[in-house]
């Protein structure tokens, strides 16, 4: 039998150029060309100013680890308990959901705060995840 | 909308809570529904407006036999009721029915009949949570809370005082399920589930329902229940994604709904004898004292460790024990509404003495929507 699998994205035409992103090691955001306001999740209008006048961007792919939970049960098809479910806000301002890799699962070794940078992680040949490690340096 | 129009003139939850494996979710609505026409002194009839969530309304006003000229199916969680109480509130004084019937009721234990819910793959939510191992309540509602924590200096021993001070209160509640006493050690000691929570800060799951019926405050005079006015609404939603909220460190949802019902109410908050807030997870009262301005977060953790919100406590707070220990079927809202309504009355089992302004607060989703209703028993 089959091992369970993590839950897939599947993109729409909104996300299509983030996950076309992730598959090439970037990390894309959206900014306003009328306000500037940088936003995440992907759609083509500002959620600020309804500016239809968007450009999409690689982000730094730097942030800091804003919260989390470390869940225990019941666990997702696909993953091994305790494993952190993180928010990281990036340094362009968005926050997104993420898991935090190359890190013990711990209250200890996730601190609050903590300089984070994206990783990629390949689901398969269609789908690459971005996550989040401490930042080097 | 104006104040003490509208009343809520029956109420009352389904003949069975817990437990409940012989009967369907739908037929758990039906037996609320029984029950609140039966409390009303009403018939089936009489009902010409309906209201439900998660069922739609012609699922269960046919399965009930009700012709309504007036029907919403708002369903944004938990709270749904509490935006069904305020949008009939105003349908009644719109004069676009008379009396309406609101109805919960979840198999949340047994599953029997329950409409299955999941996550598409090419929603936001399947795109940008799930793949990140999100499971269902307990891994999404506490992830804010590390950051309320740290910026207000809240304590897991104040987190874990939320749990043993409802737990008194269901103490007097023959119908709570959870009754037997519990210490701040047995909560920091009980199975993890998702850090920083441990199963005794977060809510039961269980079977069962409740139903209200509301008319004019005219008409109400002449029903067998004391009458319980609605006396102030508010209701909001923000993002059903939680890594998207504004802040961790309040929720704009309740910091839309439950100020409006304060300022609908024309209350301050020193007039609030009885207060209800949704309690999914140990952290939403405090979220719900400083979003609905109570007082400072910071003081929310210290002012329920210190025994405030207990009985016999200064402002108390969830008095049929909460989501925590009273029951939580997975929309809770309802339950709070009902408690709100018996202390009311006068005829809660942790009756608070000579309450007459009572506050109730709910949250649907995680943070995603909320609602507000501030009830009244003096007109
Ligand atoms: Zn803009």
């Amino acid at each position: 039998m089959a091992e369970p699998q993590r839950a897939r994205p599947k993109p729409t035409p909104e996300t299509q150029h983030f996950w076309d992103g992730t598959k090439a090691g970037e990390l894309r955001l959206q900014r306003c060309d009328a306000c500037a306001h940088v936003y995440f999740p992907p759609r083509p209008f500002c959620p600020s100013c309804a500016s239809r006048k968007v450009s999409v961007f690689k982000a730094s792919g730097k942030g800091f680890l804003y919260s989390y939970v470390i869940n225990h049960r019941p666990a997702a098809p696909g993953f091994a308990p305790p494993y952190a479910i993180a928010v990281v806000e990036l340094d362009e301002g968005p926050r997104m959901m993420s898991n935090i890799v190359d890190c013990p699962q711990t209250p200890e070794a996730l601190e609050l705060n903590m300089k984070l940078e994206v990783a990629f992680e390949a689901l398969d040949d269609k789908i690459t995840l971005p996550v989040f490690r401490p930042a080097k340096g | 909308m104006r104040r003490n129009q509208v009343a809520v003139v029956g109420a009352a939850e389904t003949t069975e809570l817990g437990v409940v494996p012989n009967a369907s979710q739908l037929q758990l609505h039906a037996d609320a529904a029984l029950n609140a026409i039966a409390d009303a002194g009403l018939k089936l009839s009489d009902i010409d407006g309906f209201a439900t969530a998660v069922e739609t309304p012609q699922q269960v006003c046919h399965y009930l036999g009700i012709k309504p000229t007036w029907v919403d199916g708002t369903s944004v969680g938990g709270c749904s009721f509490m935006l069904h109480v305020r949008h009939a509130a105003a349908a009644i004084e719109a004069g676009l029915c008379k009396t309406v019937l609101i109805t919960h009721a979840e198999s949340g234990k047994s599953m029997i009949g329950k409409l299955p819910r999941s996550i598409p793959a090419d929603s936001l939510q399947g795109q940008f949570e799930a793949p990140y191992g999100v499971y269902g309540p307990p891994s999404m509602f506490p992830i804010p809370v590390l950051r309320f924590m740290k910026t207000y200096g809240i304590t897991h021993e104040q987190l874990a005082s939320v749990a043993v001070v409802q737990r008194e209160w269901a103490a007097k509640n023959p119908r709570a399920m959870m009754k037997d006493p519990i210490t701040v050690a047995d909560v920091l000691n009980s199975r993890m589930i998702a850090y920083p929570f441990r199963l005794l800060q977060c809510c039961l799951v269980t079977d069962g329902g409740g139903a209200l019926i509301l008319t004019s405050a005219d008409r109400a005079r002449d029903f067998p229940r004391k009458p319980v006015y609605i006396m102030g609404t508010g209701e909001s939603v923000e993002t059903p994604m939680v890594s998207q909220m504004e802040t961790f460190n309040s929720s704009r949802a309740f910091k839309v709904a439950g100020p409006l019902a304060f300022k609908e109410a024309g209350i301050a908050h020193k007039d609030v004898d009885h207060l209800m807030i949704y309690d999914a997870f140990a952290h939403l009262p405090l979220f719900g004292l400083g979003d609905l301005g109570f007082m400072p977060y910071e003081e929310t953790g210290k002012f329920i460790a210190d025994g405030n919100t207990r009985p016999g406590g200064k402002l108390p707070l969830n008095t049929n024990g909460g989501g925590l220990s009273y029951m939580h079927s997975g929309m809770y809202g309802m339950y709070a509404l009902q408690e709100s309504v018996r202390q009311m009355r006068g005829i809660a089992p942790a009756q608070v003495p000579n309450a007459k302004i009572s506050v109730c607060h709910g949250v649907g989703g995680m943070f995603a929507a909320s609602g507000t209703i501030v009830f009244t028993n003096e007109r």
